[in-house]
């Protein structure tokens, strides 16, 4: 009983969107809106074929390249620049700009750059990607408890110890909620960087769809955004459940007291 | 929803520290000052000593000049005024269908479980992936980076809306129950006070987002502002008015950060997060 409840509440309201969606559909054909049955179809058709392999994975590759690349990059870069006080007072002003810089417009500057390669798209990815995680590490590094800090100096765990046992378990909350940040950025991005200067990959067929009249392709191409982005945010989910295992545990505690 | 981050963006106005500007802060922002000097001087070399070409990457000197150059111009502040009109009316429109929503789903235990599901799925989706959509019912008119606009920025006010709504103090609920209060009031004084700091930090998050979209949705739509002008400049190879528009859009960032920080302090100046000084 209580796992049909569970189904329910899970299931309930998008059945019903969908029901609605495909009654909606029914009598008048609609240029704009396809019904269920086309989309589901033309799905199938436009995407597990030659596509999959020419177009969806060299994006996902890029994507997780950028991303990873993006995460190493702010993590490394944080540590250094939250751990020394001079550097993070001579940086930080010009980084606050640097992330109030809207990302998309990276784009045409690294067009101009680098060119229509491979490289720019995943280096757009990068630029975008670092600054969250960047900031968020410093912040975290920076708010490391000063009691913690100094017993494991007095104990003489220094170095490459003291980042490993010390300072990134105690940014580690603050990195993660950066992370979550940019891994949205980073399929942003993607996409932009696809459609605007590409001739291939996920962006640049939707565009291509659109620009044709391809209506149900279309959508078909913006319902497989939608499940990269919900699969990105799943996956995120378990890594951050994992790795932040201790923190949950931790806040719960304090919570119940 | 125990499944979130507790931390995600900074969530809960108790994560924000407030670190007290001490003697020191003169050296500090004279750091910062050199920071940024330091970069326009690495900028410019790189440039000048041809590193990079000066085709492709003008000296900061140039860049910076037509800057100044484009803050004389009236098409550069009309477009600006365009970037912002979508931001804003973007940002409102999102603000008020997810407080409106968010305090309907929050208040109700049952609505909260049935949407869960479908929030959770449908705020992952990237809202470029709507930017087809958008050039097919609206063209290149200011209704497309609205699409884009409200979509990015209503989840990210939901979610914390939703937060706030369950944040709830039952005690507090309770008692304003016991002593009559309806449900309007309630909603008024015990609701609302709670869900506030949570808004505010969804309202800031979804200020930059908003940005980011509008920024997009020019530059990839077409629709008018800053962005289309800073493709117009690339395709037309006015590189150095291309990194100006860059920079202005980097100030505008800026700005908007400090105003929605500022709109937070003002409208949460009685809450323990921004009094400081009052130990919880």
């Amino acid at each position: 009983m209580k796992v049909l409840k569970t189904l329910g509440y899970l299931l309930g309201l998008p059945v019903l969107l969908i029901l609605l969606w495909w009654s909606s559909t029914l009598g008048a054909v609609n240029f704009f809106v396809p019904t269920p049955a086309t989309l589901v179809s033309k799905f199938g058709e436009v995407w597990f074929g030659e596509r999959f392999f020419t177009d969806v994975l060299p994006s996902i590759g890029r994507l997780l390249v950028g991303v990873v690349a993006a995460i190493v990059i702010g993590v490394v870069g944080g540590v250094l620049i939250g751990s020394i006080k001079w550097l993070r007072a001579l940086l930080e002003p010009t980084l606050e700009f640097f992330r109030a810089i809207p990302p998309p417009v990276l784009v045409p500057v690294l067009m101009l750059l680098m060119g229509i390669t491979d490289s720019m798209k995943v280096v757009v990815i990068i630029s975008g990607c670092v600054w969250p995680v960047l900031l968020n590490t410093i912040e975290g590094v920076r708010a490391v408890d000063p009691v913690l800090s100094d017993s494991s100096h007095t104990y003489g765990i220094d170095g490459w110890a003291r980042v490993r046992y010390l300072v990134l378990p105690s940014a580690s909350p603050q990195i993660m909620a950066g992370v979550r940040q940019s891994m949205s950025l980073g399929l942003i991005l993607m996409v932009i960087s696809e459609m605007f200067a590409s001739s291939a990959g996920l962006g640049f067929t939707i565009v291509q769809f659109q620009r044709s009249f391809a209506i149900p392709e279309m959508w078909s191409g913006i319902v497989v955004l939608g499940l990269l982005g919900v699969g990105m945010s799943f996956i995120f989910q378990w890594a951050e459940r994992n790795i932040l295992r201790w923190y949950h545990g931790q806040k719960e505690v304090e919570n119940a007291a | 929803m125990s499944s979130q981050a507790p931390t995600a963006g900074g969530a809960g106005p108790s994560a924000e520290r407030h670190h007290r500007r001490v003697r020191k802060a003169p050296t500090k922002q004279l750091l910062g000052v050199a920071g940024i000097l330091g970069f326009l001087v690495t900028w410019e070399l790189i440039s000048r000593l041809g590193i990079i070409d000066e085709r492709y990457l003008p000296p900061a000197s140039e860049v910076i000049a037509a800057l100044v150059a484009d803050f004389g111009l009236t098409a550069f502040w009309v477009s600006v005024g365009e970037t912002m009109k979508a931001w804003f009316l973007g940002l409102l429109i999102a603000v008020v269908a997810a407080v409106l929503l968010g305090f309907i789903i929050g208040s109700s235990n049952f609505l909260r479980k049935a949407t869960n599901s479908t929030v959770e799925f449908l705020r992952p989706i990237p809202s470029v992936a709507l930017i087809p959509l958008a050039v097919l019912l609206f063209g290149v008119k200011i209704e497309s980076s609205l699409l884009l606009i409200v979509y990015a920025s209503f989840w990210q006010v939901l979610i914390q809306v939703l937060y706030g709504v369950a944040d709830v103090d039952m005690v507090a609920n309770n008692t304003a129950k016991t002593y009559g209060l309806g449900r309007m009031a309630r909603i008024r004084y015990v609701v609302f006070p709670t869900a506030l700091p949570y808004l505010m930090t969804g309202v800031r998050l979804a200020g930059a987002v908003a940005l980011v979209l509008a920024i997009t949705a020019e530059l990839v739509i077409g629709s008018p502002g800053l962005g289309r002008e800073i493709a117009l400049a690339q395709s037309g190879g006015a590189i150095s008015g291309m990194y100006a528009l860059v920079l202005a859009t980097g100030l505008i960032g800026v700005v908007i950060n400090m105003l929605m920080r500022f709109i937070e302090k003002k409208t949460l100046a009685w809450h323990s997060s921004v009094r400081s000084e009052v130990v919880v």
